[in-house]
């Protein structure tokens, strides 16, 4: 067995998840599952093959142009609202379930 | 006329006509919706006040006789993972079970320029992860050719809509298959884009280098169409391709005469259903009849597709997903004391089980220690998974293939085996991974008259290349 409940503890902290007793056992029993078919993947010898983040660097405008420079007409100037306006704060906290007219609520943070 | 058989040219025909107004034809579909979709399940919001307010505008400018656009009156529905301005949109989950957008998706914003008419919004599985649609939070959909089957997911709101006569076309989106696999279940025509091809701006990300818009519709001339209208490149997505789009709906009648075919023999083997390869295999005869040199190819490395896919879009789902915390817009657990638990609760409370599996393996394969056994080396193989194609283009124009293994599955009938319900995907995740178009045709049925997909891939931006051999296919 690949992965362990301390595993599984330590990696729903990591995606601030709790899970229940029941749920964990479940993840203990398909993680397991899907990483012993993940397995497959270690019979090629992939030393030499370079790893592929995405597919845009292959289709980039300027293809005499390296790297980033090849996706210069994905980048704009730096400058406020430079695509659109910012949405209106009203609208922006309008799925907010707490907030007050400025900013988000949140329970406390800082203990004193 | 029955107003829910039309096609795109023809709905926009007989409004331009006279012969029927959108108010008429947006009427018929919710009628049809009230009437069917009980059974089906297809849709999770209406959108009707906006709907109606788009037949308005087309049916005045049709009464002033001026031409109408390529898409206006046509009644479309859209995948719930889209985000529609002051519509609900839920990505098919309980997290999203409030939500409001402030602002359109690019896609679903071309579709309502070019005149066409939102009836509302498409059940999916929840963020798009599933092969079923059992995985929305809502309810499942129901196969409209057989309800005690599956419409396929994870676009199976989108497939069944337009299967189902409840809209002349739909948006879905694929990032391992969603489109393909259940245009296929339901006997609907499907077509993922080239990555890059069509703006996401809007789309709610599972995993972003592998998430595609593309259309589902009745026939192969209206997804290009559809296509044409959303397709180029959008400022608001920097992944999106600044390359010319070609007229797909001009170049749909070009000859196939001497356009050579590749078929993979990785993608006729074990685990693939007889009578689907017999579909298969005849439509490949067919196609070789009208002209096209068939080519054997091989795509040695196509074993390895499904745990690829599965490292990459579980590690790009865990950190996109990382934004539902409850504070800005997704659920809020109630009563927490610190941050922290109210994170931990909301998200617990808010995801559906497929949801937090793959969050988990995510994480797990993103994890210190772990990144280059799972995470990098699952991006290597994506390198030699889309050599297999570069090398296969070499030697042809097209590829085709079975989009599924197997015609619609029952439901409940893989929903305890997770791995099971992965192979579902076996034929389709490859081309995502890669990037490359692909589009997926009804090509007969089995015997128990289910739809069975034919799926023609093509190179980087080729989609004029797949949708000419589908057209061809389609018209013989």
């Amino acid at each position: 067995m690949k992965v362990t409940e301390k595993d599984v503890a330590y990696v729903a902290d990591l995606a601030n998840l709790e899970l229940t007793g029941e749920e964990r056992r479940g993840m203990l029993r398909d993680l397991n599952s899907i990483l012993d078919y993940i397995d497959l993947l270690n019979e090629l010898d992939t030393s030499d093959v370079p790893p592929m983040a995405q597919v845009s660097d292959r289709y980039g405008a300027n293809e005499s142009k390296q790297g980033s420079e090849r996706f210069a007409y994905a980048s704009r100037e730096d400058v406020l609202e430079g695509l659109r306006k910012s949405l209106p704060h009203e609208d922006a906290l309008a799925n907010a379930s707490d907030a007050d007219e400025q900013f988000f609520r949140v329970p406390k943070v800082i203990e004193r | 006329m029955d107003l829910t058989s039309l096609t795109i040219d023809a709905a926009r025909s007989a409004i331009q006509e006279r012969q029927t107004t959108a108010l008429a034809l947006a009427e018929a579909h919710y009628a049809r919706i009230q009437k069917e979709d009980g059974a089906i399940g297809a849709f999770l919001t209406l959108s009707k006040e906006r709907a109606l307010e788009q037949a308005d505008r087309i049916d005045r400018i049709a009464a002033e006789g001026k031409p109408l656009p390529a898409l206006a009156g046509v009644p479309v529905g859209i995948k719930d993972v889209m985000s529609t301005r002051g519509v609900r949109t839920t990505a098919g989950s309980k997290i999203l079970e409030k939500y409001i957008p402030p602002y359109d998706c690019t896609a679903v914003a071309r579709m309502e320029a070019a005149g066409a008419m939102v009836l509302g919004k498409l059940n999916c599985d929840e963020f798009a992860m599933g092969s079923s649609n059992e995985n929305s939070a809502y309810h499942p959909v129901r196969n409209p050719r057989d309800l005690n089957r599956v419409p396929g997911g994870s676009s199976g709101g989108s497939a069944a809509a337009v299967a189902a006569g409840m809209a002349v076309a739909t948006l879905g989106s694929d990032t391992g298959g969603s489109i393909r696999q259940p245009a296929s279940f339901c006997g609907v025509v499907g077509l993922m884009p080239t990555y890059g091809r069509v703006s996401r701006y809007g789309l709610i990300a599972f995993a972003s280098s592998l998430d595609h818009i593309g259309p589902l519709t009745k026939t192969v001339k209206d997804a290009a169409t559809v296509l044409r209208t959303i397709a180029g490149r959008d400022p608001m997505d920097s992944t999106s391709a600044d390359v010319p789009v070609p007229d797909f709906v001009a170049e749909l009648n070009k000859p196939i005469r001497g356009l050579r075919l590749g078929v993979a023999k990785e993608y006729f083997a074990e685990g693939l259903d007889d009578e689907v390869r017999q579909a298969v295999e005849s439509a490949i005869d067919k196609l070789k009849g009208l002209g096209c040199e068939i080519v054997p190819v091989s795509l040695p490395h196509t074993p390895y597709a499904i745990p690829t896919y599965y490292l990459i879009a579980t590690a790009e789902a865990s950190s996109n997903l990382a934004r539902y915390d409850g504070v800005r817009y997704s659920h809020r657990a109630r009563g927490a004391k610190t941050l922290a638990e109210m994170y931990r609760r909301s998200r617990d409370e808010g995801f559906g089980a497929e949801v937090k599996r793959r969050i988990m393996l995510g994480t797990y394969a993103l994890s210190a220690g772990y990144y280059d056994a799972y995470y990098l080396k699952a991006q290597k193989v994506r390198t030699l998974l889309t050599r297999d194609f570069d090398e296969a283009f070499g030697k042809v124009d097209a590829i085709v293939t079975p989009t599924s293994p197997t015609a619609a599955f029952r439901l409940g009938e893989k929903t305890n085996d997770p791995l099971a319900m992965y192979l579902a995907d076996i034929y389709t995740v490859t081309a995502d991974l890669a990037g490359i178009p692909g589009i997926s045709i009804p090509c007969g049925e089995t015997k128990e008259t289910l739809p069975i997909g034919l799926q023609i891939l093509g190179k980087h931006f080729g989609e004029s290349t797949i949708l000419r051999v589908a057209q061809m296919y389609a018209q013989s």
